[in-house]
C-alpha cells in the first residue's frame, strides 16, 4: 500500500506529561481519515508533530515519504494545515488574508489572483470578500481559514476542527468540498467532535489519554468496539425518563440521542421489560427498538470505559 | 408571563442587517435553543438581550427590567456566556470564581455558599485549587458557567458553549444544564448542534436576522414541508447520484452507510424511487420513510429559501 501519511511509535512528553504515546497509523493517498477524541487527547500535538512544527520526543512522522523531524521544510511544502486557532489577520479583508497567505507559498500575479477568485466562490465567501476578517461570524472564519490552508494545492492537508461552530447546511456543503478533495486525489486528516462528520470518513483512529485505541472503518469500528446493544427508546418526558433508564437493572448505560433516549442493553430482548417500566412510571411511551450504534455511541462507551478503568 | 421578551428589536452593523425586527417569547423555566446559519445574527441578539449593545430600535426585557432603560439592573438579573468566556490561566478556579463574584458585588457569606454548591455540582471541588490554564476543557467550559451563575441570575444566555467540545464532555455540559433548569433556571442558548435543540423547550430558528420558525421541536418537525426517506443501496456512490438527480428528490444526505432523501411525499415517491435504482443497477437493501430530525426541518426550510448551492448562505444577506 502506498501511504501518504505515516506516524510510528510517535511519542511527544510535555515535562513528566505524555501528550502523545507511541501513536502508530499509516493513511493511504486520497483517503479521507478521521481523527476523533476527547478534548486534549492528543489529536492536535499529533497533527503538529506530523506538519513538522514540533519535533517528537520518540518515534518517526512521515509525510509523502518525508521526516517531518529531519525534513520539515520537504513536509510543509506539501501540506496545507488548518489549526483550531487559525493566525487570521483581523485588520486585513478576506480578500487581504488570501493575497498575504498566496504569497508566503509563492504564488505570484495571474495565478494568485485566479485561485483567490476560484476559492473565494467555492467557498461562498465572494460576498464577504472585503469585509474585515475580524468581523467574520465562526462559520464564515473556518472557510476563510481553510481557503488559506489549501490555496497553493497541496497533496496533503490536515485540518484540526474544521467545521467547529458551522452551521448543518454549511458543514454539509463543506464535507462536501472535503470529499470533492479526496477524490482529486488530496489525502485528508481530519479531527472533529461531530460523530455524524465522523461516519463520512472513509478509516478512523480514536485517540485517548495520547493513546490510540481503535481503528478502522466506522463499520469496523462499530461491529468490534459496541459491547452489547443499543435501544432507541422514544419517550416523553425525555429528561425525566433518562433517569428512569438509566436506574433500570438490563441498562448498562444511557444518554440523550435527539429527541430519543440510547440506553446500551447486553440483551436486546430487553426492550419490552424496559418499555413496561416506564409505562408503569407514568411516562408515554411511544416505542423501545433495537437500532445500529452510532459513532457517538460508539465513542461514549470507549471513553467511559476508559473512565471508569482509570477511577477503579 | 415572559421572562424574556423583544419588541422589533433591531441592530444594523453598517450595511449588513445583523438583527431585523425580532419579536420573541420566551417563559419561565424554558429551555430555549436559538438555531440558524452563520452570521445569521443569533450572537447578536444574545449581545442585545443582555445590553451589550445598544439596539437601532424595539425594545427588550429581561426578568421584568427594560434592559435599554436600566442596563446594570438587567445585568444583576442574567448571567451571559459568550462563545469565548475569559477565564485567567494563572488564577485558581477558586480565584476565578472570586474575581467574577467581586465583579458583581456578591456579599462574602453568599459567595461562599454558592462557590461551594457550583464547584461540588459541577464535579470542580477536587480542582478548586488548579489554575485554569491546567484545566481540561470540558473543566474549563463548567468553570466559564459557574463563574456565570455565581451572582445567581434568574436567566442564563450562553452562546454556543459546546462548539468544540468532545461529545462526552458535550453530554456532561448539558446534564448540567437540565438540572439548572429544573432548578428553577431559564436558559437562552444558541447552538450548532441541531440534537441540542431537539431536547429544548422550543425552538426558535434565525435566518438573515430574523426569527422565521419558533416552536417546540416537535411542532416544527410535524409542519415540515415533505418527508424523509432513508435509503441504503449498493453501490452507494452510484445510488447517490441516481437519487441526486431524481426529479423527486429535493435534497439528499450521505449519513454513514445509509442516504437521507427529502422528498414532497413519501408514499409516492419511495415506489418511484426504488424501481429507478434497480433501474440503475442498485440493489436497494431498505427504503423506508423516517422520522424527520430538527436537522432536517432546519435544512429544509433553508433551501426552499435560497437553493442549495454552496454560494446560499452568503449570497442574501446585505440590506
Amino acid at each position: 500500500m502506498a501511504v501518504a501519511v505515516r506516524a510510528e511509535g510517535l511519542t511527544r512528553r510535555f515535562g513528566a506529561f505524555v501528550a502523545v504515546d507511541h501513536v502508530s497509523f499509516e493513511i493511504a493517498p486520497g483517503e479521507v481519515w478521521g481523527f476523533l477524541g476527547p478534548n486534549g487527547a492528543g489529536k492536535s500535538t499529533t497533527i503538529r508533530m506530523l506538519c513538522g512544527v514540533l519535533a517528537p520526543s520518540a518515534g518517526r512522522a512521515e509525510v509523502l515519504g518525508y521526516d517531518a523531524r529531519r525534513h520539515p521544510e520537504a513536509v510543509k511544502a506539501r501540506i496545507g494545515y488548518m489549526s483550531q486557532r487559525f493566525a487570521l489577520w483581523s485588520d486585513l479583508t478576506v480578500r487581504e488574508n488570501l493575497a498575504f497567505y498566496a504569497g508566503v507559498y509563492g504564488l505570484r500575479g495571474r495565478e494568485a489572483r485566479e485561485r483567490i477568485a476560484a476559492w473565494l466562490e467555492r467557498l461562498g465567501l465572494l460576498d464577504r470578500q472585503d469585509a474585515l476578517a475580524g468581523t467574520l461570524s465562526g462559520g464564515y472564519r473556518q472557510r476563510l481559514a481553510l481557503a488559506a490552508a489549501v490555496l497553493h494545492r497541496p497533496p496533503v492537508v490536515f485540518l484540526d476542527e474544521p467545521t467547529a461552530g458551522m452551521d448543518p447546511l454549511s458543514r454539509r456543503q463543506f464535507w462536501e468540498l472535503i470529499r470533492g478533495f479526496a477524490e482529486d486525489g488530496t489525502t485528508v486528516m481530519v479531527t472533529t467532535h461531530y460523530m455524524d462528520e465522523a461516519e463520512h470518513c472513509d478509516r478512523l483512529a480514536f485517540i485517548d489519554q495520547g493513546r490510540i485505541i481503535a481503528q478502522g472503518s466506522p463499520a469496523e469500528i462499530k461491529a468490534r468496539q459496541m459491547v452489547g446493544h443499543v435501544l432507541e427508546v422514544r419517550v416523553e418526558p425525555l429528561i425525566e425518563a433518562l433517569a428512569v433508564v438509566e436506574e433500570h437493572p438490563a441498562v448498562r448505560e444511557a444518554a440523550l440521542y435527539g429527541a430519543a433516549i440510547h440506553a446500551t442493553v447486553d440483551q436486546p430482548e430487553a426492550g419490552p421489560a424496559l418499555a413496561a417500566a416506564l409505562a408503569a412510571r407514568g411516562f408515554a411511551v411511544e416505542g423501545v427498538e433495537p437500532v445500529l450504534p452510532s459513532l457517538e455511541d460508539v465513542f461514549v462507551a470507549l471513553v467511559e470505559a476508559r473512565e471508569r478503568e482509570a477511577a477503579a | 408571563m415572559a421572562t424574556v421578551e423583544t419588541r422589533g428589536v433591531r441592530k444594523h452593523f453598517g450595511h449588513v442587517r445583523a438583527v431585523d425586527g425580532v419579536d420573541l417569547q420566551v417563559a419561565r423555566g424554558e429551555i430555549f435553543a436559538l438555531v440558524g446559519p452563520d452570521g445569521a445574527g443569533k450572537t447578536t441578539l444574545l449581545r442585545l438581550l443582555c445590553g451589550l449593545l445598544l439596539p437601532d430600535a424595539g425594545t427588550a426585557t429581561v426578568a421584568g427590567v427594560d434592559v435599554l432603560a436600566d442596563p446594570e439592573a438587567a445585568r444583576r438579573r442574567l448571567g451571559y456566556m459568550p462563545q469565548r468566556f475569559s477565564l485567567y490561566g494563572d488564577l485558581t478556579a477558586l480565584e476565578n470564581l472570586r474575581l467574577y463574584a467581586g465583579l458583581y458585588q456578591v456579599p462574602a457569606a453568599a459567595f461562599r455558599e454558592r462557590s461551594e454548591r457550583l464547584l461540588g455540582e459541577f464535579r470542580l471541588l477536587p480542582f478548586a485549587g488548579r489554575l485554569a490554564q491546567h484545566l481540561s476543557g470540558g473543566m474549563r467550559q463548567k468553570l466559564a458557567l459557574a463563574c456565570t451563575l455565581i451572582h445567581a441570575p434568574e436567566v442564563l444566555f450562553l452562546d454556543e458553549p459546546t462548539t468544540g467540545v468532545d461529545p462526552v464532555s458535550r453530554r456532561q455540559f448539558w446534564r448540567i444544564l437540565y438540572d439548572l433548569n429544573r432548578a428553577g433556571l431559564t436558559v437562552c442558548v444558541s447552538t450548532p448542534y441541531m440534537d441540542e435543540a431537539e431536547r429544548c423547550s422550543r425552538v426558535g430558528l434565525m435566518d438573515q436576522g430574523r426569527l422565521i420558525a419558533c416552536d417546540a421541536p416537535g411542532a416544527l418537525r410535524a409542519a415540515m414541508a415533505g418527508e424523509i426517506l432513508e435509503v441504503v443501496a449498493e453501490p452507494r456512490a452510484r445510488a447517490r447520484r441516481h437519487l441526486r438527480h431524481h426529479p423527486l428528490v429535493r435534497s439528499l444526505e450521505v449519513f454513514g452507510d445509509r442516504l437521507r432523501v427529502l422528498v414532497d411525499a413519501a408514499g409516492a415517491a419511495a415506489p418511484e424511487l426504488r424501481a429507478a435504482l434497480e433501474a440503475a443497477g442498485v440493489a436497494v437493501r431498505s427504503l423506508r420513510p423516517v422520522r424527520p430530525t430538527l436537522e432536517d426541518v432546519f435544512v429544509a426550510r433553508l433551501t426552499a429559501a435560497g437553493g442549495q448551492d454552496a454560494g446560499r448562505a452568503s449570497s442574501r444577506r446585505e440590506a
